[in-house]
């Protein structure tokens, strides 16, 4: 056989094809003779003309991307010949929901726990001194404050089950407040 | 042979015979499913890997085949390997940001868990006086020591 790119080596895909490797060949940049499984593989799956064209197509500077994209979905479809890449598309799409479901649920939590926060800071600035109202005064002063009754409140866990509707006012305080 | 030839023997100008291969999986009505197909694999080797695929494959295999086809027209450089790069990074995304959601929680539970230790720890001298009977309403955790 006669010149290649590579000296006087025919490159990878000119020795399977069993044909001279010009000087100008398409291939020789990107399948060295040194390598023979990776255009076997890419000619296997789309064929040298279709690989051909394809590179015709592209401007040189983006060849050698299309040559490993090519390869890694020649191989792909190889190892898996109902799904190829598509296998690992819908495998890696299902995994960006589940993460983005665990994401939802961790943003839920840590509003749910700086949501606690804020009521037990709101509980440590209670007064010490027991207040006395009459029965209206007394609604009036727990309405504006968000204070609880003590015989109904009940202490939060910090589990990850937190209840958060324990923050709605009517069932905080075991009973509707507003009137 | 079919009365209605398939996407891909019209596309190829051929007989359409009952035993076509493609047919099944390349209807007329639809033909740039074909064209993709074959402008990117050819209809040889499209052909190759229906056959040596059992019968229950070939129209997810003619399904996948035609994805990668349309992925390869759009992007002629990356065809579906950029999309895997895409996703790849989506999920690298994802995870910091769930990683640092998850550690802030954890610092929020701790924090709490050591002010809940704090208040009671605080809880010990309020004891003296609650054993004099006079309740202490900075003690809300234990409510049972006000009716001792």
């Amino acid at each position: 056989m006669g010149g290649s790119g590579t000296g006087n080596s025919p490159c990878a895909s000119c020795k399977l094809l069993r044909r001279r490797c010009a000087k100008d060949c398409i291939f020789a940049p990107y399948f060295p003779s040194d390598d023979p499984h990776k255009f076997a593989i890419a000619h296997k799956v789309f064929g040298a003309s279709n690989i051909s064209k394809m590179l015709q197509e592209l401007p040189v500077h983006q060849r050698a991307d299309a040559v490993s994209s090519l390869v890694y979905e020649a191989n792909a479809r190889v190892r898996d010949p109902v799904y190829g890449c598509v296998g690992a598309i819908s495998y890696l799409q299902n995994q960006v929901s589940q993460l983005q479901m665990q994401l939802a649920v961790a943003q839920a939590e840590i509003l749910c726990i700086q949501m606690q926060q804020d009521h037990i800071d709101q509980q440590i600035t209670l007064p010490t001194t027991p207040l006395l109202f009459d029965e209206d005064d007394e609604k009036s002063f727990l309405l504006q404050n968000n204070l609880p009754q003590f015989l109904n409140f009940t202490p939060f866990n910090n589990s990850s089950s937190v209840n958060c509707d324990s923050f709605k006012k009517g069932t905080l305080y075991g009973h509707d407040m507003v009137s | 042979m079919n009365s209605t030839r398939c996407a891909a023997c019209k596309h190829l100008r051929r007989r359409c015979p009952s035993t076509c291969i493609f047919s099944p999986y390349f209807p007329p009505n639809n033909p740039p499913r074909f064209q993709y197909v074959h402008k990117i694999y050819g209809a040889s080797n499209v052909g190759k890997i229906l056959k040596d695929l059992p019968e229950n494959y070939r129209a997810e295999a003619a399904n996948s085949l035609y994805y990668e086809a349309y992925c390869r027209i759009k992007d002629p450089v990356y065809g579906c390997v950029g999309i895997i790069t895409i996703l790849h990074q989506q999920i690298h995304n994802v995870q910091c940001q769930l990683a640092g959601i998850q550690a802030e929680i954890a610092a929020l539970s701790t924090q709490s868990q050591n002010e809940d230790n704090q208040n009671q720890q605080t809880e010990i001298a309020p004891t003296l006086i609650e054993q004099n009977g006079v309740p202490n309403y900075t003690s809300f955790y234990d409510i049972s020591t006000w009716f001792d």
